[in-house]
């Protein structure tokens, strides 16, 4: 490790930093002032009281609502690709079981890809139903974020926003803007933005095909990218225009453009910490929910970047020169520290773009990224997701601060029960639940076991890592595991649904109970949440319920890879 | 629910509207007029023929060009319009087969070449990796030139020129542009 590669991790890091203030302040803004009345009449135009407040209830209906109807449209679209304009490469439909388990990942602001973008959708696709989804899932998880803050801000009333109101606000005001710079930026750096079809050129040294046949021109598909990748990074969605996502030399050209699509990954999740701190009205608590994030965060990363510099032993054999690393699906212009840097935001965040392949790396580098995304995606996480996840687990650490002790737990002010409680529980075993069982069912069906590439305990991680994604809407892949197969676009399908909707409605359920509350003050035996202690408690229980959920199954994975290493 | 379900189209469609069409337009509008190159794939032409984009690779085979990073790609490598990495764990056996190979060709026509630079051997996670470091060149630069009947240090300065430094002198790795490079030889040695 180069002292380069730490500058490159720290500018990063502090460029994310840098943002937080200001974008968390507008975010804070955009969500809590009133309409104004150009706005209100925009909405009266489409049938929408934009004045009308939700219940719970109410809003979780308008969730699931809003989820299904995007479901839907994203299979349709697929499935009728063939006869739709905008099809210059003439792409057929997707087959069903694709598109049912793209149209879920995409509006569960998953984005796992079990399909090859350039040689499986058309440009219609891509625009109208995949870039669609990517403002609006990220739009509806910073809604319910925004519910469940409502419930710690607002006391003794029956209702927490307006979810139609939230869901259109986040993407006007604050993705697509965002969008907008942040595309043209990487146009600058080289992303293409064309509907024409893909280029033919002539190849300089021409080759031969597998069967000997002579191939003299090469095809370079090209598209509307950056529209796409823009917001695939913004909205922590992560699904890419090319099958290798942004690994691919036109989806990710330069090393400037690494790092803005790198910063955009974390930018929004992080900022949120701030919103969150703003709308509460303490600044500081917003500090140490972002605290904890980056003190589970850093480790790992340390991790990942130590392990990816480490030879491969079956290489050192060869007499091979690995000063540069494990270099297996990385790329030249970026190296190691820039590719472990991604690999693990990208799963801390539920983004789940890849600048390089995480099949490739080496066991314990591949450690991180995976339990990252089993500890539920709240470090960072998804937009609004990842934070109403941590605010949760806060939840569950005061309550057991209060067990301790003998007092009942307080959060913010708001007493909270036993139904906080059963709801923050089914929110942290819910997705547990779904990466075990869904990982025991891939490796013991045939159809399961027939998808796996690399073999040994390496295969194992490549089913276990797929449901950990799934399950945890992440949407990165140890990408040897053939899963665009009925058996796992199924039952991925499945992880990812009660993986979204299993999480928001409790969370929306905590918000409603939350709201009805009175405001306590502060009392002498009150556990402040603000402090060092607090952050170090919070950081446990994450870390204490991720390991305990999944430890055997690390074993059986990466860990016994790790040992295996140098053997035969 | 009804209600919901209606609402939810409604908007729905209103915003594919703003998102998937008015904004996609908006940015290809924008980029076609101000930025034309990148914004249609960075294609580069030799005597007005287009021969490759200045960030995709090619596959190089013969002794007087340089080669570049393994590929992936099916059914041929550096296949553009199917990316693709090799998604080898570090035991797969074909990861140490394909290095024994590029191994093995690289002394076929050198028998000199010692230590081999890991990016040379490995294949990159897109399969069109454009770049090596510049460590991968200087290992080939004995075969090209004895192939090319022209001299070392000649050859080093022309790998010399086409080496971008980090970006900014800080980002990311120096790196070479494969494609780039065997263009300017065969101009200046057809």
């Amino acid at each position: 490790m180069t002292a380069n590669g730490v500058f490159q991790l720290a500018l990063a890091l502090g460029m994310l930093l840098a943002c937080v203030r200001p974008l968390g302040w507008s975010m804070a803004r955009v969500y809590s002032r009133p309409a104004m009345q150009g706005e209100r009449r925009l909405f009266r135009l489409l049938g929408i009281d934009s004045t009308a407040e939700m219940t719970w209830q109410r809003y979780a209906g308008a969730v699931l609502a809003f989820g299904f109807v995007s479901v839907l449209a994203v299979y349709a679209i697929q499935r009728l690709q063939a006869v739709l304009p905008l099809n210059p490469e003439a792409q057929p439909a997707v087959s069903p079981d694709s598109s049912f388990n793209t149209a879920v990942s995409f509006a569960t602001n998953t984005n796992w890809q079990g399909y090859g973008g350039e040689s499986t959708m058309s440009y219609l696709t891509q625009m109208t139903a995949l870039t669609v989804q990517n403002f609006l899932s990220a739009a509806a998880g910073m809604a319910v974020l925004v519910a469940l803050i409502r419930g710690f801000a607002r006391r003794n009333v029956d209702t927490i926003g307006n979810f139609w109101v939230d869901l259109v606000r986040g993407t006007v005001y604050v993705l697509v803007p965002l969008s907008l710079v942040f595309a043209l930026a990487l146009v600058w750096q080289g992303v293409p933005q064309t509907v024409s079809a893909y280029h033919d050129v002539a190849l300089v040294e021409p080759t031969a095909d597998g069967d000997g046949k002579p191939v003299t021109t090469q095809r370079i598909a090209v598209g509307p990218v950056a529209s796409q990748v823009a917001i695939k990074q913004l909205g922590t969605n992560g699904g890419g225009f090319f099958n290798t996502n942004s690994a691919h030399p036109l989806e990710n050209p330069t090393p400037l453009s690494n790092l803005l699509q790198l910063a955009a990954i974390l930018l929004i999740p992080a900022a949120l910490c701030w919103t969150f701190g703003e709308m509460v009205g303490d600044r500081r608590q917003g500090w140490a929910i972002l605290a904890a994030m980056f003190v589970i965060f850093l480790p790992l990363l340390g991790l990942t970047v130590w392990a990816e510099h480490q030879p491969n032993p079956a290489l050192t054999a060869l007499g091979v020169n690995q000063t540069a690393g494990n270099m297996e699906g990385k790329e030249t212009r970026f190296g190691v520290p820039n590719s472990a840097l991604w690999a693990v935001a990208t799963t801390a965040a539920s983004n789940g773009s890849v600048n390089s392949m995480h099949d490739s790396y080496t066991p314990l580098g591949g450690l991180a990224p995976l339990w990252l995304m089993q500890l539920g995606e709240v470090v960072f996480g998804g937009v609004g997701s990842g934070l109403y996840g941590m605010l949760v687990f806060a939840i569950v650490a005061v309550f057991l601060a209060g067990l301790m002790v003998g007092r009942t737990p307080e959060y913010l002010g708001k007493k909270i029960g036993a139904f906080e409680i059963k709801m923050a529980s089914l929110v942290v075993l819910l997705p547990c639940a779904m990466v075990l069982i869904g990982t025991a069912l891939g490796v013991s069906a045939e159809d399961g076991k027939k998808g796996v590439l690399n073999a040994g305990p390496h295969g194992f991680s490549e089913v276990l890592y797929a449901y950990s994604s799934a399950a945890n809407n992440n949407g990165s892949a140890f990408a040897g595991l053939s899963a665009n197969t009925p058996f796992y676009n199924g039952t991925l399908g499945l992880a990812m649904l009660v993986g979204r909707f299993g999480v928001m409605i409790p969370v929306l359920a905590i918000a409603g109970s939350l709201a009805r509350k009175k405001h306590t003050p502060p009392g002498p035996g009150t556990l402040p949440t603000h402090t060092p202690l607090f952050v170090f408690l919070l950081v446990s229980v994450v870390v204490v319920v991720g390991a305990l959920s999944f430890l055997p199954t690390l074993a059986l994975g990466p860990v016994a890879e790790h040992l295996m290493t140098g053997s035969n | 629910m009804w209600n919901h379900l209606r609402t939810s189209m409604i908007l729905l469609g209103v915003m594919t509207l703003l998102t998937g069409v008015a904004y996609p337009l908006v940015v290809t509008l924008l980029a076609q007029t101000l930025l034309p190159g990148p914004a249609n794939g960075s294609v580069v032409a030799r005597n007005g023929q287009p021969v490759g984009s200045d960030l995709i690779g090619q596959p190089f085979s013969k002794p007087e060009y340089f080669w570049g990073r393994l590929s992936a790609t099916g059914p041929v490598p550096y296949n553009a319009a199917a990316s693709s990495g090799s998604n080898f764990g570090p035991r797969h056996p074909d990861l140490a087969k394909n290095a024994r190979e590029r191994i093995d060709a690289l002394r076929k026509y050198d028998p000199t070449v010692g230590a081999v630079p890991v990016d040379l051997i490995t294949a990159s996670g897109s399969g069109l990796d454009p770049h090596i470091s510049p460590a991968a060149a200087e290992v080939q630069v004995r075969r090209v030139a004895t192939a090319r009947n022209m001299s070392e240090q000649a050859l080093r300065a022309l790998v010399q020129a086409h080496t971008e430094s980090r970006q900014f002198g800080l980002l990311g790795e120096a790196r070479v542009n494969v494609l780039s490079l065997n263009l300017a030889l065969d101009a200046m040695i057809p």
